[in-house]
């Protein structure tokens, strides 16, 4: 089958599957579903950009969306007075002592280059000092915050500005982590960065379930404010109220579609924006140098192109490009809840689809993202039935059988594990292979 | 002078046993990792999984022992069950680079085509685990499970502060010591162990003088499964079994294997020690042991703990990227760039 259309195809039997869903089980979940494969084909596309691109093995994609989730915090909640009052000036001059420290190291790094004994010492020093000092800011400033109203608040709340500005912050947020990880990690081997954004993520994650102060840790924060209007509001409308009735549908059930509708037409605007500077990108000089450098590292090299340089590019775009996505998918949940973050969940699935879709295409990236989202979704309902039906030779209360579908739950990555072999082996390029020739 | 024997006391207790039983474990693991990565060449990022399968056999035929009254108390009936995890991993992996990593090997495929094998060969067996075992916490400890006890050491002693060793550590211990003993013997006065030396620093040549590679694949993945069944069920008995805590421990693993130079066993072990070390001393809290240390005016309000044990992964990774920074081959040059 040719190329350009076997693209469509794939796309239109895709939406056929998702309508399926719509007419066979409910239409709200239809849309449940769609608005999660748009955020995990733009998750995809993101981690298309390090992979396929340049070949950079990025395994801490679970971090840099959840830097992304804590922007849609930091920026969409409304901020908590009195924890201000209490503690906000500690955490302020602890964020001034972190920027001096780190002000005096790089000058010290400048000014004492020949030096190597004076370099070293100095700058362990001003470290060791400058944790003392943003410790004896941090701790009280804490304690101050999360001691008031734990139960409710206990956080230093947001900056109260619209939401969908955390979209770009999170992206923001996701690209300063990615500079620090590639500065490191870059330019050596390419398992190291694979092992230091692994660190990095779980390094992230960590932070956000302990620093109640910030996040809540593992109290959530519940009650993010909307870009779309709520059900409530929606079920008074008068325009509302006439759907309901000409399409004798409950009044509930219509308004959460609308919102889903409203959801799903930001996230795909989004994603379209998106995709287009990905293609231009991918189709300029500069991508053909990216994937001259993934081809041939040595060569790109001799012809005098900065390697390890495009390979920060790239990575930094990636990872905010996740951090967008990151922010998205927990504007859509309405709560950020740090427990969430499971590295299966949000690194490896997001690998699978990269993968399966085919690395270095971004409409396959996209397809990636939606077919094995769909099959997430669908795997357990799929393997508990399929567990059912095989194990219906025994008894009702057998202990192999209880077992057998106890165990429903983790056909899920078994599945996924074995979707991934299967594509990397049998169809290396996957479905939307990478297109060669020059336009 | 009683002071400074307590505060001693106090710190062999919290910081010094605890960390050589977890060095020891995480030194089996980076030694297993280090192996896969000297031998195939490439990370093998499903090492964490495997040290839970291999734990989990051990646990399924521990299960039977018990059942069937089997035991060697004092010892924890696991130890008489290990060998049966060893088996089972060694198969596991021997049907796993059969169908998975072979094929890329053969190719000659880029390690990173592999490093991503590897990643699809740890969601399977993480789905595989909890499917056979379940997700929720198993005991692991029967038998006597301390070797000394707090109380009677304070009867020994007549110190104010007690010191603890549990079977487990000291299991740990001994078994770390047994374990790279015979490994390095193996490698170093084996005719099999000299081929995979001659394997890891230089295939080609290797291969002119007649070492078979498949047999030095082979060999690889029997050490590294029986370390890391080995290390996964030692890190069972001493914590007790998690399903989900074996992906966490891939990081202190890798990081343990990469300071010691990745691809060097001696710089795997002295790894494994290094992050055990620095994680429990920077996560314990000083409270106590200062107030013998100092004068009672000059004792600290706080707990006196640099870092909260929530960030003990952090430790790791500070490690890491200290060590990347200033010598990217590890202490001990494993391969280099």
């Amino acid at each position: 089958m040719s190329m350009e259309l076997r693209k469509p195809i794939m796309f239109v039997g895709m939406a056929l599957l998702l309508v399926m869903v719509g007419v066979f089980q409910s239409w709200s979940l239809a849309l449940t579903i769609v608005n999660l494969c748009i955020i995990s084909a733009i998750m995809a596309m993101g981690v298309n950009m390090q992979w396929g691109y340049a070949g950079l093995f990025n395994a801490g994609v679970m971090g840099f969306a959840a830097l992304g989730g804590l922007a849609a915090i930091v920026i969409g909640m409304p901020p908590v007075q009195e924890t201000w009052q209490a503690g906000g000036g500690g955490i302020l001059a602890t964020v001034a002592v972190v920027a001096v420290t780190v002000g005096a190291v790089l000058l010290l790094r400048r000014r004492f280059k020949g030096n190597k004994p004076v370099r070293t010492f100095g700058i362990a020093a001003i470290i060791i000092v400058g944790y003392f000092v943003a410790r004896a800011f941090f701790m009280p400033a804490v304690d101050a915050i999360e001691s008031i109203e734990p139960a409710k608040t206990g956080y230093l709340g947001g900056l109260g500005l619209p939401i969908l500005l955390s979209w770009i912050v999170g992206g923001v947020m996701a690209a300063c982590a990615a500079w620090i990880v590639g500065k490191v990690a870059l330019g050596l081997r390419s398992d190291y960065l694979a092992i230091a954004t692994l660190g990095i993520s779980e390094i992230i994650i960590a932070i956000l379930k302990n620093e109640e102060w910030l996040t809540r840790g593992v109290k959530n924060v519940n009650g993010l404010p909307r870009p779309t209007p709520y059900e409530v509001d929606l079920q008074q409308e008068p325009w509302v109220l006439d759907l309901v009735e000409k399409y004798g549908l409950s009044a509930i059930e219509l308004s959460s579609i609308i919102v889903k509708v409203c959801y799903a037409g930001l996230f795909l605007a989004v994603l379209l924006i998106l995709l287009f500077l990905a293609e231009r990108a991918l189709h300029s000089p500069w991508g053909r140098m990216m994937r001259a450098i993934r081809d041939n590292e040595t060569a790109a090299n001799a012809m005098g192109k900065d390697v390890t340089g495009r390979h920060l590019e790239v990575f930094i775009l990636g990872s905010a490009v996740i951090g967008i996505a990151g922010a998205m998918l927990v504007t859509l949940d309405g709560q950020f809840t740090p427990t969430s973050y499971q590295p299966l969940r949000f690194t490896f699935l997001i690998w699978v689809m990269v993968i399966v879709g085919g690395a270095g295409n971004n409409f396959g990236a996209i397809m990636g993202g939606f077919v094995v989202w769909f099959t997430w979704i669908q795997a357990e309902p799929v393997g508990a039935w399929f567990l059912d039906t095989t194990t219906a030779f025994l008894a009702a209360d057998d202990p192999l059988r209880l077992h057998l579908i106890e165990g429903a739950a983790y056909m899920r990555p078994i599945t996924m594990g074995v979707v991934l072999l299967l594509v990397l082996r049998f169809a290396p390029k996957g479905l939307i292979p990478e297109q060669t020739w020059h336009r | 002078m009683e002071d400074i024997l307590n505060a001693f006391v106090l710190l062999s207790n919290f910081v010094l046993i605890p960390a050589l039983a977890y060095g020891s474990q995480l030194a089996l693991g980076a030694l297993g990792v280090t192996l896969v990565y000297g031998i195939l060449r490439f990370s093998n990022f499903a090492h964490g999984e495997i040290m839970s399968f291999g734990a989990m056999s051990a646990i399924l035929v521990m299960w039977g022992f018990q059942a069937s009254g089997v035991s060697i108390a004092p010892l924890p009936t696991v130890l008489l069950a290990l060998p049966f995890g060893i088996l089972a991993t060694i198969a596991m992996l021997l049907i796993v680079d059969r169908s998975v990593f072979r094929y890329y090997r053969k190719k000659r495929a880029a390690p990173v085509i592999l490093l991503i094998a590897s990643a699809g060969v740890m969601f399977f067996l993480n789905g595989l685990v909890r499917f056979i075992i379940g997700p929720d916490d198993q005991r692991v400890v029967d038998g006597e499970r301390f070797i000394i006890r707090v109380r009677e050491f304070k009867q020994m002693t007549g110190l104010d502060q007690g010191l603890a060793l549990k079977t487990s550590q000291g299991i740990s211990v001994l078994a770390a010591i047994v374990c790279v003993g015979l490994l390095f013997w193996f490698l170093n006065h084996t005719r099999s162990g000299k081929s995979m030396r001659a394997y890891s620093d230089n295939e080609d040549l290797a291969l002119l003088s007649g070492v078979n590679p498949d047999r030095v694949v082979l060999y690889a993945w029997i050490l590294a499964g029986s370390l890391a069944a080995i290390a996964g069920t030692l890190y069972g008995l001493d914590k007790s079994y998690k399903p989900f805590t074996f992906l966490q421990l891939l990081l202190p693993i890798f990081a343990a294997a990469i300071v010691g130079g990745i691809g060097s066993p001696i710089g795997a072990t002295v790894g494994g020690f290094v992050i055990a070390f620095s994680e429990v001393t920077v996560t314990y809290a000083y409270k106590r042991f200062l107030a013998y240390m100092v004068p009672d005016s000059w004792a600290p309000e706080g707990l006196a703990q640099l870092l909260s044990t929530d960030y003990k992964f952090a430790v790791s990774f500070m490690i890491l990227v200290i060590v990347l920074i200033v010598r990217p081959t590890g202490i001990f040059s494993g391969k280099t760039l």
